[in-house]
């Protein structure tokens, strides 16, 4: 941070001194040297690009990724940078064929890479424009393109070069369309299929008899069955396989398979009901590199299961969430692998103290661990993890209600290299947040219905955690103005935070947040005082949500149950959020706000939910908590 | 004892839903040997109760059953069954005379009756250790269960006994049909081959046609004592596809077999048998039996209806084999490495097929043609299926079959159909249509607007140009140079 000053610094005493024209002395790889530091935060590189003619085309010059906002300044830009590489066009919801165009032709071959991952609005057109002209790309993100077919497929084929492309939920594209991508992208090494539900074994097939050089593979939740297993291990370079969800393939057939895959880094079997540890053990059998495991959902972890992934000595991340945990399983687990840095047990039933102790001693390297609605561990589990894993980085301990207050004191002075603590509904105090506070690395933190933490809490977070990112504070209903101040003061990067239901929080905290200048999502629902002014609540409204708006980037917007907001206040602030591109607003405000508004603004990308939901914040938010607790087992 | 046995078992019968009322009738009729055999613990009381489908291990008693004591019970509309079967089993025997002489069998139908005897002779081998076992627990029975066992066995005996005839039977030489004849039989004895829900009734019914159907045998054996080729003519028209092509493994010695060859003209004829009355030609003898009886009483007869015998004699005769006129085709008798058609529809198709023009054309794809109308109806049915589409231009009526094609050769791509591309601008491999579907589309697909970018290409552009709203578009790099038209000549 302080290296990028200096060198804007640097940069301006250079022009401000004479007339003659100093960047002749500075060469520009040296200025490109700079820039290469300077990606931290994207207004860094534009205010450096403002200081003068020289920097600006320097700037120009220089830059290779691009994140616009708005797809009808796309001609402009692009004529500013010629050398783009990297186009991410996920912030701008309606890419159309006719932008694409001016793309392909503005780019040709420098583009290397194009996210369209949060567009619906081109077609075949756009795509075969951008495959002809743009001969280098290397990396085509479609995914969630819903409306893209086999033909668009078959442009996307003639982009040869291709080796990265995701597909995820494009699920019109058929065999065929994947048939041609199969043959014409011979260089494809990561293809994602997640969610293409015309896409069969015949296709999948085809991409592992035609793309030898697949080294990642996601078949997620489609129909495929055992039939294109053979052809999909016969790839030699595979890391990377997910077979999240396809219930087609079951034990018989992978125990029918001759030979594993010997090249498997990471492998996704979640949600695979038909398997069992005994077609597992198959597939893993000749995966001795095996790094990463994904069994969630699966099938029971049993001393079974953690015996058959002892041959594997790489293994370094095991996922088990939602199975059923034995003790004995848990043990095996811990007395089987050899050094884990990664484990996930959420929402596992069956974990205990006794076989959580025993694992996380034999670990001590531990970096993540997931205990997410463990709801029988206690202290004891709190303890042991602490004194053994003290180099954690991320805990997550959702709901592990038996676990008492003074444990959370434990977390804060033994394990200060968390980065990310996520402790919802839990009992945690402001002694424990005061502890935490120690973590000065903590980005993420997530403190949802903690009933008993109030703002002198997190003051200490304010104060101490300068990098938080992300703060949850949704129902944590001691939570005031006071406790919003804070963190606003203390924490400069806030990129997300949720106050619903918070009921004390008035257009103060609002006003306070609006220095946060990276904020991109902010929940509000359930705060009725942000606008309990009376009469001059329609100004509040005004001034509440316009001060938001003027973060340009805000993206999400989640509007319920603000009963003083005025249709032309929110109609402003909607109008003044030029990147919206989802907003839930109440049902009431459909027939308040005219419709040619709407219209605008879903010509502009934005899409409108519609709640109609009961206001529920007058429950007691112990009694909705405990309503909770019934509801789950 | 024997009453609550009856009433488990009518209730397991019940329970079996597939077998229905039919079945509950039956029951009371059967119901001492039913006893009897089972006679015994409740542990096998248990076990049908367990049955889901019933039938599987309780048919065997009743199979054998059935032709002893309860046919006339069972089948009253064919009192005579129980004889007609002896009869046939008579000519069964004749048939094994006639084994030796001309060899000409279906191993694998003879491998499923070898099964089927020993699975038989197992069954039996049980029953006959369970009645000595209960023999010796249960010294004092009475006469009529004894009497009923040994008549159960006398059963099983006999249709073992059938079966092996039967079997031998397989090894006669008249070829196929001799076969089907033998094989109803083979389904009546062999129920338990093929267990099935539909229990009893339709087993009793395909009992029932089988002994028709022997009937016929028998007589045909009485009048004619031939299974030479002549065989019924309409069965062999539906199996001779398949005969044109599955003979061609056959191997007879040379001189077991006479070779006939008919005439260019004979092949040809529309008509084989012609009414000597009025001249009408028909392609069948039975069809001119039938007109036959138009002309008079005296066709009426049984003798005038029923099938010419040509060789009266139970002289074995020579298998016919076929020639055809053809010079130099293989199927000539000529040729080298000759190969026999086996019977006239045979040679009659083969000429057809190889030696005519094809005359009847699609009316679908008015593309293939076929010189034979059966062929062209086949080809009807499917006409048109074939929505799979290479990129070389092969159909395939089945996407997997495709995907084959696709995975063996280099460079071929699957072929995204029309309809699909409709509203877009069509690829680039059919320049012909270029214009036509940009026209269509409209300003959206300028780029594509036409392959040599002539002037209304141009003209597109600069529509689209000042359709875009946003003023920054004016900034657009978009001009003429930059614009590759798509890039066509890139393209094949």
């Amino acid at each position: 941070m302080k290296r990028q000053k200096m060198t804007i610094e640097f940069d301006d005493n250079n022009s401000n001194k004479s007339n003659n024209n100093l960047f002749d002395l500075l060469s520009e790889e040296i200025v490109f040297a700079i820039l290469d530091l300077l990606n931290t935060n994207p207004l860094d590189r534009k205010s450096f690009s403002l200081v003068c003619k020289s920097v600006y085309n320097l700037e120009s010059k220089h830059r290779k990724t691009l994140k616009p906002l708005r797809q009808e300044h796309l001609p402009r830009i692009l004529n500013r940078y010629p050398h783009i590489s990297h186009l991410d066009l996920s912030l701008c919801p309606r890419i159309n064929d006719n932008s694409l165009t001016v793309i392909s032709n503005a780019c040709k071959d420098s583009l290397r890479s194009i996210d369209l991952s949060r567009s619906r609005f081109f077609s075949y057109n756009g795509l075969m424009s951008l495959a002809w002209n743009c001969k280098n790309l290397v990396d085509v993100d479609l995914s969630n393109a819903t409306e893209l077919r086999d033909a668009a497929a078959a442009a996307v084929a003639e982009a040869k070069n291709l080796e990265r492309l995701w597909l995820g939920r494009c699920k019109l594209i058929t065999d065929m369309g994947i048939g041609c991508i199969a043959v014409g992208c011979k260089k494809l090494r990561l293809i994602s299929l997640k969610w293409c539900l015309g896409v069969t074994d015949l296709g999948v097939d085809l991409i592992a008899v035609k793309c030898k050089e697949i080294r990642s593979l996601d078949l997620s939740y489609l129909p495929i069955t055992n039939k294109c297993l053979p052809s999909i291990l016969k790839l030699q370079y595979l890391e990377d396989l997910a077979m999240e969800g396809c219930f087609g393939i079951d034990d018989d057939s992978l125990t029918a398979l001759k030979h594993g895959c010997k090249s498997l880094k990471r492998l996704d079997m979640s949600s695979c009901q038909n398997i069992s540890y005994v077609g597992l053990s198959s597939l893993i059998s000749g995966a001795g590199g095996l790094e990463q495991l994904t069994l969630a959902y699966g099938c029971p972890v049993t001393p079974a299961l953690a015996n058959g992934l002892k041959n594997l000595s790489a293994l370094q991340s095991v996922k088990l969430d939602g199975c059923m945990v034995t003790s004995a399983g848990l043990k095996a687990l811990g007395n089987c692998l050899i050094s884990l840095r990664e484990l996930s047990l959420s929402k596992c039933l069956g974990v205990t103290d006794e076989g959580l102790s025993s694992l996380v001693t034999k670990h001590r390297e531990l970096r993540k661990l997931d205990i997410t609605c463990c709801r029988k561990i206690t202290d004891v589990s709190i303890a042991h993890i602490t004194s053994s894993c003290g180099n954690l980085t991320s805990l997550r301990m959702e709901s592990c209600t038996l676990v008492s207050r003074e444990a959370f004191v434990l977390i804060g002075q033994r394990c200060q290299f968390l980065e990310e603590l996520d402790l919802t509904d839990n009992e945690i105090d402001d002694e424990g947040l005061k502890s935490i506070s120690r973590c000065s690395k903590l980005s993420s933190l997530k403190l949802g219905i903690c009933l008993n933490i109030t703002d002198e809490g997190l003051a200490y977070i304010g104060m101490h955690c300068s990098k938080l990112t992300e703060l949850d504070l949704y129902r944590s209903a001691e939570i005031t103005d006071a406790g919003i101040l804070a963190i606003a003061s203390g924490c400069h990067d806030l990129e997300m935070i949720n106050m619903s239901y918070c009921r004390d929080i008035t257009d103060s905290s609002l006003i306070s947040l609006s220095k946060c200048v990276r904020l991109n999502t902010f929940e509000s629902r359930g705060c009725p005082l942000i606008t309990s002014l009376g009469i001059a609540a329609i100004a509040v409204g005004y001034v509440g949500l316009l001060s938001l708006a003027s973060i340009s980037c805000l993206q999400n917007m989640t509007v319920l149950h603000l009963k003083g907001l005025t249709p032309s206040g929110l109609a402003a602030a909607l109008l003044a959020c030029g990147g919206l591109t989802k907003v839930k607003l109440h049902v009431a405000f459909k027939s308040l706000l005219p419709h040619p508004l709407f219209e605008h603004l879903e010509a502009r990308g934005c899409v409108f939910e519609w709640r109609d939901k009961q206001f529920q914040a007058e429950l007691d938010p112990k009694c909705w908590k405990l309503q909770l607790e019934d509801m789950i087992p | 004892m024997m009453d609550h046995m009856d009433t488990l078992c009518q209730e397991t019968w019940a329970k079996s839903s597939s077998s229905g009322n039919e079945l509950a009738k039956n029951i009371p009729t059967k119901k001492p040997s039913f006893t009897n055999y089972n006679l015994d613990s409740h542990q096998h009381q248990q076990k049908w109760e367990d049955t889901s489908i019933f039938g599987i291990r309780t048919d065997t008693p009743f199979q054998e059953f059935n032709p002893q004591s309860e046919t006339q019970s069972l089948l009253p509309s064919n009192p005579n069954d129980h004889i007609k079967i002896v009869d046939r089993k008579n000519s069964q025997i004749n048939e094994t005379l006639q084994i030796n002489k001309i060899p000409d069998w279906d191993p694998r139908a003879m491998l499923n009756n070898l099964s089927f005897l020993e699975q038989k002779i197992h069954q039996l081998q049980d029953l006959v250790h369970l009645i000595v076992g209960r023999r010796s627990q249960v010294p004092g029975q009475p006469e009529e269960l004894v009497t009923q066992q040994q008549q159960l066995i006398t059963a099983d005996l006999t249709s073992i006994i059938g079966q092996l005839i039967t079997t031998s039977g397989s090894l006669l030489p008249s070829v196929k049909h001799t076969l089907s004849a033998t094989t109803p039989p083979l389904g009546q004895l062999g129920g338990i081959l093929f267990p099935s829900g539909t229990g009893m009734n339709s087993r009793l019914q395909r009992q029932h046609s089988s002994g028709t159907k022997v009937s016929d045998q028998s007589n045909q054996m009485d009048v004619t004592g031939n299974y030479g080729t002549e065989q019924n003519y309409s069965i062999e028209e539906h199996e001779m596809k398949e005969e044109d092509d599955a003979d061609e493994g056959e191997n007879l010695p040379p001189g077991s077999y006479e070779i006939l060859q008919l005439e260019k003209e004979e092949i040809l004829a529309p008509h084989a048998h012609f009414c000597t009355i009025c001249g009408k030609g028909f392609k069948r003898d039975a069809n001119l039996r039938m007109h036959m009886r138009g002309h008079g009483d005296e066709y009426k007869t049984p003798a005038a209806l029923a099938k010419p015998n040509k060789e009266a004699s139970s002289e074995p005769v020579l298998i016919k084999r076929y020639s055809c006129p053809f010079a130099g085709c293989r199927r000539s008798k000529d040729h080298k490495k000759f190969q026999a058609l086996k019977t006239i529809l045979c040679v009659k198709n083969h000429y057809k097929r190889t030696h005519c023009d094809k005359s009847y054309t699609c009316s679908r794809c008015n593309t293939k043609k076929f010189s034979v109308i059966a062929d062209l109806k086949t080809h009807e049915k499917h006409c048109g299926k074939d929505r799979w589409l290479c990129s070389c231009g092969t159909t395939f009526s089945r996407k997997d079959k495709l995907f084959g094609h696709i995975a063996l050769f280099q460079g071929h791509t699957p072929a995204i159909p029309r309809d699909e591309t409709k509203g877009l601008s069509s690829g680039p491999s059919d320049k012909g249509e270029e214009n036509d579907v940009s026209n269509k589309v409209g300003s959206t697909n300028y780029s594509f607007g036409s392959s040599d970018a002539t002037g209304s290409g141009a003209q597109n552009i600069m529509d689209v140009k000042v359709g875009v709203d946003d003023p920054a578009s004016y900034f657009s790099p978009l001009n003429f140079d930059t614009c590759n038209f798509g890039g066509f000549h890139e393209y094949p």
